[in-house]
């Protein structure tokens, strides 16, 4: 399946989960944070510590090592907080 | 016939459910992973395969996450949500049940450091989880740091998927949790396996760039190790380190993380029996990744949300995992960590215990019950052996984050309780605002409660009555008690909807 990363069409599978594609891109950060706009990856891994957020097909806050990734989603980086597009 | 509930699929729930399903009554089995097996059977997510089979009357619900649990007459009310993470769209059902397995798991307690908060600093269980579940490396030079032997499997892990471990750092000393309480010396008499264990390390000594320290741990084995199962395991996990030239150091950690946008560098230092740094100690070493993992966190929002007794930060259960609350049971590591094979006979005891509260009739599970208290005497001597000491403190700058999501220093948690005088949790958070984000002080609650010398660090941070994060609209959906008040007897079983945005 194929997915966008910031506007880039990227391989990815089935399975496979945000983090997971991100991390294989290279990517370690993909958040900043809302007061100090420090950037922000995977930090638990198992869904708990919500450091990993990013936007997935317009809708923020997705935990990346949680969501799987769907053919064709559009996976972007997330900027402080975010409102839904 | 009346369902027995089962949250958590690792090997407390998937024993909890074959228990009872076994003892003739239906199980709904919910998880938050696509796939069975939680943190420790973590199965790979992309190979198209699934290893564990239910049996017949266990319906399972992959994907799902229980967001609340209310009580209703006669039993609870849970309240799942079904579909991709986080995302819209998700179905919400709720389910009423007489009988609820709670098996929730545990996850790594990270200390703070300064620059803990570098991407590229991670837990052991991330990496685990990445190298298991995803075939992905943290990082291709990685230092682990911590306590306790749950960071031998991460650096295999780790290596499987071509990762360089520079070392794994153990804060206490290395293996003494391996032993018997009392027996730490090579003064008794080999048990059964030992003896083997040891000679076939020793034999791989010479083949070690450390020799003097194998061969202590060999000889500190042979008198001590409890079951020939966790010698075997131990032996494989220091063979692997010996064949790839990983120092294996007691006493050190990582205490700082160096980087601008990731980690570059971390300072390793040597600590005192308490945790403190050896002055002088300190040396830095390049790194693309630290894996920090001092422990385990038990998840208890949903038991603490139904009510459960809770001691010394773990539910309390009696001989049948049957906790304070009639119909609820817990098992696995909300009990106590213990690991995986004492977490499976817990939840074979309490699948078994939840089918008798639904009225099946079946023989006690007194396997599991002799298994159960073994397996606690050994879990109870690990705890000793792996404390995490306060030292850590000192490691902090002013500057250190000590709440990741809502970017509280250490600094501004001194003066929220030093100069404002907040005392107690709530007065902390405010104050504070450490604990008050996404993550709900799941990762700093523990350690802000030991730095504000709040009672009960252990459990001080676990209220939280919507369990995980769910969309305003999801909320919208969701039955409402209050609304429409329910009866375990005549509410249908599930209550299917579509969520949107």
């Amino acid at each position: 399946m194929r997915v966008t990363v910031d506007g880039v069409e990227v391989e990815a599978a089935s399975g496979q989960t945000v983090a997971a594609v991100l991390l294989r891109l290279g990517r370690v950060s993909w958040r900043t944070t809302r007061e100090a706009g420090r950037p922000r990856g995977i930090f638990c891994g198992i869904g708990v510590c919500h450091d990993c957020l990013v936007v997935v097909n317009g809708v923020p806050d997705v935990r990346a090592c949680q969501r799987l990734v769907g053919d064709g989603d559009d996976v972007r980086t997330q900027h402080g907080a975010e409102l839904p597009s | 016939m009346m369902r027995v509930v089962v949250i958590g699929a690792g090997p407390a729930g998937m024993a909890a459910a074959h228990a009872a399903a076994g003892a003739g009554v239906p199980v709904l089995l919910i998880d938050s992973e696509a796939k069975l097996g939680g943190q420790y059977h973590r199965q790979s997510a992309t190979d198209g395969t699934e290893k564990f089979a239910l049996p017949d009357g266990v319906e399972y619900w992959a994907e799902s996450v229980v967001w609340a649990i209310e009580p209703i007459a006669g039993g609870h009310r849970v309240h799942v949500s079904t579909g991709p993470a986080d995302g819209p769209g998700r179905v919400s059902r709720s389910v009423n049940t007489a009988a609820l397995v709670l098996a929730t798991g545990a996850h790594d307690r990270a200390l703070p450091f300064p620059g803990w908060d570098l991407p590229g600093v991670v837990t052991a269980g991330a990496a685990q989880a990445l190298a298991k579940g995803q075939g992905v490396a943290i990082g291709q030079r990685v230092l682990l740091s911590g306590t306790g032997p749950f960071l031998l499997p991460v650096a295999a892990s780790l290596v499987d998927v071509g990762a360089r471990v520079e070392a794994v750092l153990e804060a206490n000393t290395v293996l003494t949790g391996w032993l018997r309480p009392g027996e730490e010396s090579a003064t008794t008499e080999p048990r059964r396996g030992g003896r083997h264990t040891a000679r076939a390390l020793a034999e791989r000594d010479t083949t070690s760039r450390q020799p003097g320290k194998l061969a202590d741990w060999s000889r500190q084995l042979s008198g001590a190790v409890t079951s020939p199962g966790k010698a075997a395991e131990l032996a494989g996990y220091l063979g692997l380190l010996a064949r790839q030239r990983i120092p294996y150091r007691s006493r050190q950690a990582v205490i700082a993380a160096h980087g601008d946008d990731r980690v570059e560098a971390a300072t390793v230092a040597k600590l005192d029996v308490n945790w403190r740094v050896v002055p002088g100690s300190q040396r830095d070493v390049e790194v693309d990744a630290v894996c920090v993992g001092f422990g385990f966190t038990p998840q208890l929002e949903l038991a603490t949300a139904v009510g459960c007794a809770v001691a010394d930060g773990f539910v309390t259960v009696d001989i049948s995992q049957a906790t304070s609350v009639a119909g609820v049971f817990a098992a696995g590591e909300l009990t106590g960590i213990g690991g995986a094979v004492l977490s499976e006979h817990e939840g074979t005891v309490a699948g078994t215990a939840a089918a008798i509260a639904l009225g099946a009739r079946v023989k006690r599970p007194s396997k599991a019950l002799r298994h159960i208290r073994t397996g606690r005497r050994f879990a109870a001597a690990m705890a000793a052996a792996y404390p995490v000491r306060s030292g850590w403190q000192s490691w902090l700058s002013d500057d250190t984050l000590v709440c990741r999501c809502e970017e509280v220093s250490c600094r501004e948690l001194r003066s929220a309780v030093d100069e404002h005088r907040a005392d107690g949790v709530r007065a902390v958070k405010l104050v504070s605002r450490a604990g008050l984000g996404r993550c709900q002080g799941r990762i700093c609650g523990r350690n802000v409660a030991e730095l504000a010398g709040l009672p009960e660090p252990g459990s001080a941070f676990a209220r939280r009555p919507i369990a995980v994060p769910i969309r305003l609209a999801e909320l919208a959906e969701a039955d409402s008690p209050q609304a429409k008040p329910a009866e375990l007897a005549d509410s249908p079983e599930t209550d299917s909807r579509e969520g949107t945005a």
